[in-house]
């Protein structure tokens, strides 16, 4: 076993300050779908607007780093081993067994994480993004669009994705309970560092 | 909400935050407005010094110099009283339309006509007397406020000492022709006010945006009118062109895609917001993404009849009649102290700072003419109707007094009836409370067909609000429509964030969402008690 760096300075920014984005957009975006009042629907839209902005920069950022360090790998996604996994979380973890997969800094997704993520990076945020940026810009909108679209069909994807993206939040921090002990999964995002069968990186 | 912003750093923040504080702060670079000292003295004028025998006479010695005044008078809807719908192809005007009011102007012509510009107009069957001389110059132009015209003298003030109301024991002096001659100048808001201010029968009871409250508004009530604000004039929207007054009620600008008002580039007519104000006003973007939809109106006039003064919401001219034992006139108030019951009128509900009522509109009004047929048997009656919809690029979101109350129709012809109220003859309503009798004598005077059967219809009207514009801070909030209990609530053609959605999108992601959280609720308990069992 060896301490090694597996998630790196740019990424726990990037993972903490999106996850703080991503809830006060939740909070402000059911309000101003209308579920529930709390800070006023203006105060709201203009929270959402600044926290959506910010994000895309956010993202940028990371989609830059993805590409340029490589990290995009780490999403791709295998059917090797995502039954074991699967199998593990329905059962093993209630009967005693091991975790399956042997995370490396190398591959520090098991496959039912990479499913995961991926499907959260390529089919739920795309489509937030989407039909946020549409929602936005409503005024503005060219009559190609005008003519194809109307701002209900954009509100409602918008909130249909705001729905999958607040599964994933509650299955994704309730996975995050689940390593040996309830933090063990959770502290390498704080820290970097986790205990690992490899040996330790050199710098 | 300044401080909220505050809270997150960044400079965009701290001088959009600034900028709010400024617009909050409602005191903009801007104060009433200076007039052009006027290029004659009227008090020189030898013409002006009287004695006048009556207003006539102070029309004549106005036309020695005006000499296209009363010309120009005579072609204006104010004169005419009649008005030719481009749009709908309806002639209109007060000699031609019916109101839920006191129903018609016709055959109430003393009454009604007193506020004619002009004098002498008895009977509406002719048209207005044809002479210069009738034109009333003073009703506009009067500086002293001594002017008043005469309730019940078709257009004159009294030239006699005269008990005003009836029964009051008040008496209204004749006026000072000569002061008020000499005293001339360009017209004030209590001049428009003192016939457009009490339309219907008194103080604010007609429009609900137009009332005493506005000849000396503070801003919150007016910014545009209040002494404290711009000061403005109604002329000074309702700009003029050789004595024709812009805007109307009839066709409305609902929408002015001219924008702001240029010398050579524009008419000139300022009688819109966008007139001054441009088409994109607000310096946060996201406002001026709605006034595609919305009236300027819909937000910056929140409610109507704020001034002190209540508007008529309802009357119900059915229960007029009613006598006390002493065959005695009865009147009654409600808890507001507004008279709720008048033997001459029947019931009526008052109300102050009402909410308006919203409709699509793209500014023109089609009206239920006298003798149009209408289908009986489905009441409310709408008198007018709002032309306008959600998806006429024409059409915007304006706010409405809503006017209900029931008024007598025709059973058999199945038509509106012009309503005899008031009149020194016996047939009035007003002096004898038989309703057969003041119908039929509508009829005789008035040419409008009446079978002898009628009986009371509800009825339904819309007046646009445009006025009692308040400071900014005023107007009304986001959550005020994009809300479940909005304002705008059933206006229907639109998306509203906030008010609209797809109950079955909410009750398939609520439930997915509960259905996780139950999993993980599951998953979590199941972990707990097996993990319990292996260690025991």
């Amino acid at each position: 076993m060896s301490r090694v760096m597996i998630f790196k300075r740019f990424e726990r920014f990037w993972h903490w300050f999106q996850a703080l984005l991503i809830f006060s957009l939740l909070l402000t975006g059911f309000e101003i779908h209308g579920s529930y009042s709390l800070l006023g629907f203006g105060d709201a839209t203009r929270l959402h607007t600044i926290a959506a902005w910010s994000l895309i920069v956010l993202w940028l950022f990371a989609i830059f780093w993805h590409i340029t360090t490589g990290e995009w790998r780490q999403y791709v996604p295998t059917r090797d081993g995502l039954f074991a996994v699967m199998h593990y979380y329905l059962i093993g973890t209630f009967t005693g067994a091991k975790h399956p997969y042997r995370k490396t800094s190398k591959a520090k997704h098991n496959p039912l994480q990479r499913l995961a993520y991926l499907f959260f990076k390529l089919v739920i945020s795309p489509i937030i993004w989407v039909s946020g940026l549409l929602y936005l810009f409503y005024n503005d909108w060219p009559a190609v669009i005008a003519g194809a679209l109307s701002l209900e069909t954009v509100a409602l994807v918008h909130t249909g994705a705001a729905f999958a993206m607040l599964v994933f939040i509650i299955a994704h921090v309730y996975m995050t309970t689940m390593g040996h002990t309830l933090t063990s999964h959770i502290k390498p995002m704080v820290t970097g560092y986790e205990d690992l069968d490899e040996p330790a990186e050199k710098h | 909400m300044a401080k909220l912003i505050m809270a997150y750093p960044g400079k965009y923040l701290v001088v959009s935050a600034l900028a709010a504080l400024l617009m909050f702060a409602g005191t903009p670079g801007w104060a009433a407005i200076e007039r052009s000292p006027a290029t004659a003295d009227h008090t020189k004028f030898k013409s002006l010094k009287g004695p006048f025998e009556n207003a006539s006479e102070v029309t004549e010695a106005c036309l020695e110099c005006h000499t296209e005044a009363a010309g120009q008078i005579k072609e204006t809807t104010h004169w005419t009283w009649l008005y030719q719908h481009k749009e709908t192809g309806q002639t209109l005007g007060k000699n031609k339309v019916i109101n839920s009011f006191c129903g018609m102007a016709v055959t109430n012509e003393p009454r009604c006509t007193s506020c004619h510009v002009g004098y002498g107009w008895k009977d509406m069957n002719e048209p207005p007397p044809e002479a210069d001389s009738a034109v009333d110059c003073l009703v506009c132009h009067d500086t002293t406020g001594d002017y008043w015209k005469f309730p019940t003298l078709a257009g004159d003030p009294t030239y006699i000492p005269r008990e005003w109301p009836k029964g009051s024991g008040k008496m209204v002096q004749p006026p000072d022709l000569p002061n008020i001659a000499q005293n001339v100048g360009a017209s004030g808001r209590a001049n428009c006010g003192s016939c457009h201010f009490y339309g219907g029968g008194g103080d604010g009871v007609k429009h609900g945006d137009l009332d005493s409250s506005l000849v000396s508004p503070d801003r919150s009530l007016d910014v545009h009118m209040s002494p404290d604000g711009a000061n403005f004039s109604c002329s000074d929207c309702h700009s003029t062109w050789g004595h024709s007054v812009s805007g109307s009620r009839y066709q409305v600008n609902a929408k002015d895609t001219l924008g702001i008002d240029i010398p050579g580039h524009t008419d000139l007519s300022r009688a819109s917001c966008e007139s001054c104000h441009g088409p994109a006003p607000h310096e946060k973007e996201k406002l001026n993404d709605h006034v595609n939809k919305v009236a300027c109106q819909t937000c910056h006039v929140p409610a109507f009849a704020r001034g002190g003064v209540p508007t008529k919401m309802w009357w119900d001219w059915s229960t007029a009649g009613k006598l006390d034992e002493n065959s005695k006139p009865i009147t009654t108030y409600d808890e507001d102290g507004h008279v709720s019951y008048l033997s001459e009128k029947g019931d009526f509900r008052h109300g102050e700072n009402v909410m308006p009522y919203y409709a699509w509109f793209d500014g023109t009004v089609e009206y239920t003419m006298v003798d149009e047929q209408f289908d009986i048997d489905n009441p409310p009656l709408e008198i007018n109707r709002l032309d306008g919809e959600p998806n006429d690029p024409g059409s915007r979101i304006w706010p409405f007094k809503l006017m209900q109350g029931k008024q007598p129709f025709d059973t058999e012809y199945k038509t509106l009836l012009a309503t005899h109220v008031f009149g020194a003859d016996d047939a009035s309503l007003w002096s004898n409370y038989d309703w057969p009798k003041a119908l039929e004598f509508a009829s005789e005077k008035s040419g409008l067909p009446f079978s002898g059967h009628f009986d009371f219809i509800e009825t339904r009207m819309y007046w646009p609000i445009t006025h009692m514009v308040p400071t900014a801070d005023k107007a009304l909030r986001c959550s005020s429509c994009h809300t479940a209990e909005s304002r705008l609530a059933g206006i229907g053609g639109i998306y509203m964030p906030g008010h609209s959605s797809s109950p079955w999108l909410d009750r398939v992601g609520w439930l997915v969402v509960a259905l996780t959280l139950a999993g993980v609720v599951i998953h979590a308990l199941a972990r707990v008690v097996f993990s319990r069992r292996k260690q025991s």
